[in-house]
C-alpha cells in the first residue's frame, strides 16, 4: 500500500493511514455488531416479554441499562428481541429482492430489445412511486403482519440492484470472450451461467449486503405506521409506536434506544457492504 | 436537438404509460385488500346495522359489480375529474387532496429547497477539502444520517425541543381549538419548525455526498491541477470551477429524491401529527378509505416519476455521453 506512487494521492495533502487495515476492522465491527444482536437475542430467552409490575417506568440504571415501559419490560432485552426479528425479516427480504434482481438483469441485458423494455418499465413504475406509498399500498392490499410485510419490502426493493447488474452485464457482454463464446455458437443461456454470473457474483453480494439497511428501516418504517408487523411482537417499530404515548411524561429512554439499536444495526450493515466493496474492488482500496 | 425532443417525447409517453400502470396496479391492490370497505365506513356501528343495509350501501358504492366493471366506472370518473368521496375526511376527495396538498406543500418544498442547497454546500466544502477535519466531519455526518430512520430522527428532535426545552409545540400545524384564519404566520413557521429540521436534516445527507463525489473528481481533474499551478487557493478553484460543474448532478440528484422526500414526510408527519398528505396517507390505509388512498397514489406518482423525468432529461443534458451510450448498447450483437 504504497501511496507515493498513487498518482492521485500525490494531490492529497493528508497523509492517509493503511485503508485496507482500517477498512478490514470497520467490517469486522460491523460483523461483530450484528453477531452480538443474532447471540444477544438467543441468550436473553423470554426476558422483555414477560411483565415485571414492580419495575414499571424506570430511567436507565446499571440493573436496567436502557429502562423498563410501562409493564416493566427491560427494554434492553426488548430493544434485541426487536433487533433480531429486524435481522430476520431483512435476511428473507433481501435475499429475495436479490434474486429478483438477478433475475430481471439477466433478461433484460440478454433476452433481446422488448425483455429489455419490459424490465425497464417495469423498474420505472416501481421507481415511479414514493417508495413508503407502495410499500403501504402492499402491505394494505395483504392485511398487515409479518408475511404482508416480507412481501412488500421484497417486492419494492430490487429495482435499483437490478439497473447495476443490468449495467454490468451489458459492459461484460460486449467483452470479447463473450463476443467469442458466442462465435463459437454458445447460446445466451450457457454465457448467462458461465460468464456472466460469475462476474457478477461480487457485484451482488454487495448489493445484497446493502439492500439489507434499507430493508431494515422500511420494516421498522411499515410497522411504526401500523401496517406491519403485529402489534404484540416487540419489533423495533412497534416499541417507537408505542413510546410515542409517553413521550410528553417526559420517558425519553423509550423512544432513544430502540432507535439507537435499529441505527448501530443499519450502519454494521453498510459497514460491512462497503467493506466488501473496497477489499474486492483494488480501485477503491486506493482512495 | 431532435433527438433530444424525441428522446422527450418518449419520455411524456412513458409517464402516461406508468401512471396507467400505476392506477390499474394500485386499483387491483386496493380490491386484494382483506379490509372490507363497507365494514370500515361503518366502524364500531357495524354490530347496529342489518344485512339488507349493508348489501344497501354496497349497491350504492357499486360494490357489487364485477371488479373490471369497477375499475372503469372509476377511471371513467377520475378522467372526467371526479376522484370519488373520502368516508374518513367525510369530504370529496379533490376536496381533502387540496387542503392536504396546501398543508404539505410549505414543509416539503422547504425541505426541498433547504436540502438542496445545505448539501450542496457542504458537498463542495467536503470535496474541496477532502481529507481534513471539516471533510471528515461532513462525510462521517452524512453517512450516519443517511442510515437514521427517519421517524427516529423525528423522536428525538420532539423529545429534546417540544418536551425538554419546550421551545416548540408538541404536535399539529397549529394550537389547538384556533380557527385557521387565526394563525398567524409565526405560528405556522413554529408548528412547521422541527418536522422541517427532520426532513432536512435527513435530505442533506444524499445532496452533500453525491455532491462531494463530484467534487473530488473535479480537484483531481487538469483543469483544477492547472489552475492550482497559477496560485489558485482550494476555494478558488471550488467555486470557480467546481460549483458549476457539480451543480447538475446534485440538481439531478435531488429531482430523484422526492418520493424519498415524500417518504419522510409521511413517517414526520405521524411523529407530529401535522395534518398534511402524509398523515392523510396513513389515514386513508389504516381505515380503509380507498378513493382518497388510489387518489394521493395517483397524485404522488405524477410528482415523483416527472421529477425522475427531469432527472433523467438533466443528465442527458449535463452529459453528452448519456446520449451516444443509449445508441450504442443495442448496436452490438
Amino acid at each position: 500500500m504504497n501511496h507515493a506512487v498513487a498518482p492521485q494521492a500525490m494531490n492529497s495533502l493528508v497523509i492517509r493511514s493503511n485503508n485496507r487495515i482500517s477498512t478490514l476492522m470497520l467490517t469486522a465491527l460491523g460483523l461483530g455488531g450484528i453477531l452480538l444482536v443474532a447471540l444477544g437475542s438467543v441468550l436473553i430467552g423470554d426476558r422483555g416479554i414477560t411483565m415485571d409490575f414492580s419495575a414499571r417506568m424506570l430511567a436507565p440504571s446499571w440493573q436496567h441499562w436502557f429502562g423498563t415501559d410501562q409493564f416493566g419490560h427491560d427494554m434492553l432485552a426488548r430493544t434485541l428481541h426487536g433487533l433480531s426479528l429486524s435481522l430476520n425479516v431483512g435476511l428473507i427480504t433481501a435475499a429475495l429482492s436479490t434474486a429478483i434482481a438477478v433475475v430481471l438483469a439477466m433478461l433484460a441485458a440478454t433476452g433481446g430489445r422488448w425483455a429489455d423494455a419490459v424490465v425497464s418499465f417495469l423498474i420505472d413504475t416501481t421507481l415511479g412511486l414514493p417508495h413508503l406509498m407502495l410499500l403501504i399500498l402492499i402491505a394494505f392490499a395483504l392485511g398487515g403482519g409479518t408475511t404482508a410485510v416480507i412481501i412488500a419490502v421484497t417486492l419494492t426493493h430490487w429495482p435499483r440492484l437490478t439497473r447495476i447488474l443490468r449495467a454490468e452485464i451489458l459492459q461484460v457482454r460486449s467483452a470479447e470472450y463473450v463476443q467469442a463464446s458466442r462465435q463459437f455458437g454458445k447460446s445466451w443461456w450457457y454465457i448467462g451461467r458461465h460468464h456472466l454470473l460469475p462476474h457478477l457474483l461480487p457485484q451482488t453480494l454487495v448489493g445484497f449486503t446493502l439492500l439489507f439497511p434499507h430493508a431494515i428501516l422500511h420494516e421498522a418504517a411499515l410497522t411504526f405506521l401500523g401496517f406491519g408487523l403485529e402489534p404484540g411482537k416487540p419489533a423495533i417499530g412497534t416499541l417507537l409506536a408505542d413510546s410515542m404515548r409517553y413521550l410528553m411524561a417526559g420517558n425519553w429512554w423509550l423512544g432513544l434506544f430502540p432507535g439507537l439499536g435499529l441505527l448501530l444495526l443499519v450502519l454494521s450493515f453498510d459497514a460491512i457492504g462497503n467493506g466488501i466493496r473496497k477489499l474486492t474492488d483494488p480501485r477503491l482500496s486506493e482512495v | 436537438m431532435t433527438s433530444s425532443l424525441r428522446y422527450t417525447l418518449t419520455r411524456l409517453l412513458r409517464l402516461v404509460l406508468v401512471l396507467a400502470a400505476v392506477a390499474v396496479v394500485a386499483f387491483s391492490l386496493a380490491k386484494l385488500s382483506p379490509i372490507d370497505p363497507v365494514d370500515a365506513y361503518l366502524g364500531p356501528d357495524v354490530a347496529r346495522v342489518g344485512p339488507e343495509q349493508r348489501a344497501l350501501i354496497a349497491e350504492k358504492w357499486g360494490l357489487n359489480q364485477p371488479p373490471i366493471e369497477q375499475f372503469s366506472h372509476w377511471a371513467r370518473n377520475l378522467l372526467s375529474g371526479d376522484l370519488g368521496f373520502s368516508m374518513t375526511y367525510n369530504a370529496p376527495v379533490a376536496e381533502v387532496l387540496a387542503s392536504r396538498v396546501l398543508a404539505s406543500l410549505p414543509l416539503m418544498g422547504l425541505a426541498w429547497l433547504l436540502s438542496g442547497l445545505l448539501g450542496f454546500v457542504l458537498g463542495i466544502l467536503a470535496g474541496a477539502y477532502s481529507g481534513s477535519l471539516l471533510d471528515r466531519v461532513i462525510r462521517v455526518y452524512s453517512f450516519v444520517l443517511a442510515s437514521t430512520p427517519t421517524f427516529w430522527l423525528a423522536i428525538l428532535l420532539l423529545v429534546m425541543f417540544s418536551v425538554s426545552l419546550q421551545w416548540t409545540p408538541v404536535c399539529c400545524a397549529a394550537p389547538p381549538g384556533m380557527l385557521a384564519d387565526e394563525v398567524s404566520l409565526w405560528q405556522r413557521l413554529h408548528h412547521l419548525l422541527l418536522p422541517l429540521a427532520t426532513l432536512t436534516l435527513l435530505g442533506v445527507a444524499q445532496i452533500a455526498l453525491h455532491t462531494r463525489a463530484k467534487m473530488v473528481e473535479i480537484m483531481q481533474s487538469d483543469y483544477a491541477l492547472y489552475a492550482r499551478a497559477q496560485g489558485a487557493s482550494r476555494l478558488d478553484i471550488a467555486l470557480r470551477h467546481g460549483a458549476r460543474n457539480a451543480a447538475l448532478p446534485a440538481l439531478t440528484v435531488l429531482f430523484a429524491s422526492i418520493g424519498e422526500l415524500f417518504g419522510g414526510s409521511v413517517l414526520a408527519e405521524q411523529v407530529f401529527a401535522y395534518p398534511g398528505l402524509g398523515r392523510a396517507t396513513v389515514e386513508a390505509g389504516i381505515r380503509g378509505d380507498i378513493p382518497l388512498l388510489l387518489a394521493i397514489t395517483l397524485f404522488m406518482t405524477l410528482l415523483v416519476s416527472s421529477g425522475n423525468m427531469i432527472a433523467d432529461l438533466l443528465y442527458r443534458l449535463v452529459d453528452p455521453r448519456m446520449r451516444q451510450a443509449e445508441t450504442l448498447e443495442w448496436s452490438q450483437p
